[in-house]
């Protein structure tokens, strides 16, 4: 049997979390949403350049859980290039296939915060832009 | 007489458990404890041998399930020390805390005063402030020291003639702090106010009087005491109950009713609108007898040996830092952060190797706000732990700081 403990927290997922990929705060992006889970104060801010409908950079800042972190990280290198109507109809499934791991039902809110930040940011953005 | 932990484990089918295919060791009994055999047994027999509607029909059946609902209140105001008039059965704590708050809440009127502590669990603060909301009255907020204990002094200078409600935790479920309830109790009495205590961290794990204490009103859960879960107890003194409105109205809680009105029914039926849950009236009567058999105070006694080498244990570990006051002010639970490590990492660490402790803000956001953190992660105690498990947890501890400071090991 494996060790579970190197399925949830192998290295792919710590090397994210230690060592975070597009991290950090962009120039002026299209789009910066801050989301928070308060049941255990894990927070993400994601920040997105867009360019013909498309994300062109993705970059995010903040503080939490190895998973939230990790896919938080994950994330921004997945959705570059990405259509944002494509980045909108993301499911749950397709997070999960991106970090690799099932983090179980109490956590899969850890895994799910840095997608659904950005879709709570572009949804914004958009409607913003039809009024 | 000791408690003899080892023996009690027997009793209980789910802690021969393997989690990940390692024993389990269970630290999660502030949220909710396991449930002995003589608990289960009780809730089947219930079904399989009188299920039945209680205080309605004459059949036998019926009869018996009333039997065992009625002495199921008797056996709960034993434990207590109050009367069966002043047992009302509730869903859980929320629910009696609730019952109280909205009741005495519709007595308040503006610039009147309700205290409470910077440590209550949500349950004990937002009820109070619906109240507060609704009426117009004040919540002033009784401080805690660097130790996680109230500071009496600031207390007392609060407690004032505004004063008409002080509701407080007995025990906190993140700091462990056991409050000195008397004195509370005694402070104000002075000034007429009523008092109601949250007992869900205290009933389970020590002898409490609630004469002794002179409470007003006391709540409490099953399920955090060995019963099942989906029932709770509301303490009341008589003439505390007696002018206090109910919270729900139906079936059981009327003596008369005619198509214009409706009088009450004695206590504490009057707070027991519906059929109730009968199966967890008797399954709580059943951990009742279990806990008394064994004793509350050898129960305390062997939650205050465990709690304190954890202390030390845990201490020892490089990075972690444990909240809340030394024994023998500490319940049997031990709340701590690791450096640099989230309580999700922490906890879900633990449970990898079979240990299972809660983590995060305990249902009490605004005290982790006032400590400056976002969680803890939290080992709770019980009748069934054992020295051996407390060593477990601190190795385990160990493990988790080591995989987290050097990543990819």
């Amino acid at each position: 049997m494996k060790d579970p403990a190197e399925e949830l927290y192998r290295e792919e997922i710590m090397d994210h979390y230690q060592n975070p990929r597009n991290y950090g705060k962009m120039e002026s992006p299209d789009i910066a949403y801050h989301d928070y889970n308060p049941v255990c104060g894990d927070e993400v801010e994601m920040q997105l350049k867009l360019e013909d409908g498309m994300v062109k950079e993705a970059m995010f800042t903040g503080k939490g859980c190895t998973i939230s972190q990790a896919a938080a990280s994950m994330l921004t290198g997945e959705v570059r290039g990405k259509g944002i109507k494509d980045a909108v109809a993301m499911t749950q499934s397709d997070m999960l296939k991106i970090i690799r791991i099932n983090p179980g039902p109490v956590r899969v809110k850890c895994a799910m915060l840095a997608l659904r930040a950005l879709q709570k940011g572009i949804i914004q953005h958009e409607a913003a832009k039809a009024r | 007489m000791t408690l003899n932990a080892n023996r009690i484990r027997e009793d209980f089918p789910i802690l021969k458990r393997k989690i990940y295919g390692k024993p389990l060791v269970y630290l999660d009994n502030a949220a909710t404890t396991q449930k002995p055999r003589q608990v289960i047994r009780a809730i089947n027999d219930y079904y399989e041998n009188y299920n039945s509607n209680v205080h309605r029909a004459v059949h036998l059946l019926s009869q018996e399930a009333t039997k065992a609902y009625d002495d199921a209140h008797e056996k709960v105001g034993n434990l207590i020390g109050a009367k069966i008039e002043e047992v009302a059965f509730t869903k859980n704590t929320t629910e009696s805390l609730n019952m109280v708050a909205s009741s005495l809440g519709q007595k308040l009127k503006k610039d009147d005063e309700i205290i409470l502590t910077r440590m209550e669990h949500h349950s004990n603060m937002v009820p109070w402030q619906q109240a507060a909301k609704r009426t117009g009255a004040a919540i002033k907020y009784a401080e805690i020291d660097g130790n996680g204990e109230l500071d009496m002094r600031q207390m007392r200078q609060l407690i004032g003639k505004k004063t008409k409600i002080i509701a407080f935790t007995h025990i906190s479920n993140v700091l462990g702090t056991i409050n000195p309830a008397k004195e509370i109790i005694a402070a104000a009495k002075e000034a007429g106010a009523i008092t109601v205590v949250d007992a869900a961290q205290s009933v389970p794990h020590m002898l409490v009087d609630v004469k002794k204490l002179d409470c007003d009103f006391l709540a409490f859960s099953a399920h955090k005491m060995l019963g099942p879960t989906g029932i709770g107890v509301l303490y009341g003194k008589e003439e505390m109950l007696e002018n206090m409105e109910p919270m729900l109205y139906g079936g059981d809680m009327i003596s008369e009713a005619s198509y214009e009105d409706a009088k009450w029914n004695e206590l504490p039926w009057k707070f027991e609108a519906g059929t109730p849950n009968v199966a967890g009236a008797v399954g709580m009567a059943a951990a009742v007898e279990y806990l008394q058999k064994i004793g509350m105070q050898n129960i305390q006694e062997h939650e205050k040996k465990l709690t304190a080498t954890a202390m030390k244990k845990l201490r020892q570990i490089e990075g972690l830092t444990i909240y809340g006051p030394e024994a023998p002010k500490r319940g049997g639970l031990v709340a701590f952060g690791m450096d640099g490590v989230h309580t999700h990492d922490v906890s879900a660490l633990l449970d990898l190797q079979g240990i299972a402790v809660r983590g995060g803000h305990h249902c009490a956001m605004p005290l982790a706000k006032l400590l400056g953190i976002n969680g803890s992660t939290r080992a709770s105690f019980y009748i069934y732990n054992t020295p051996e498990e407390v060593d477990m947890l601190a190795d385990a501890l160990e493990n988790v700081a080591a995989r987290m400071r050097n990543p990819g090991k």
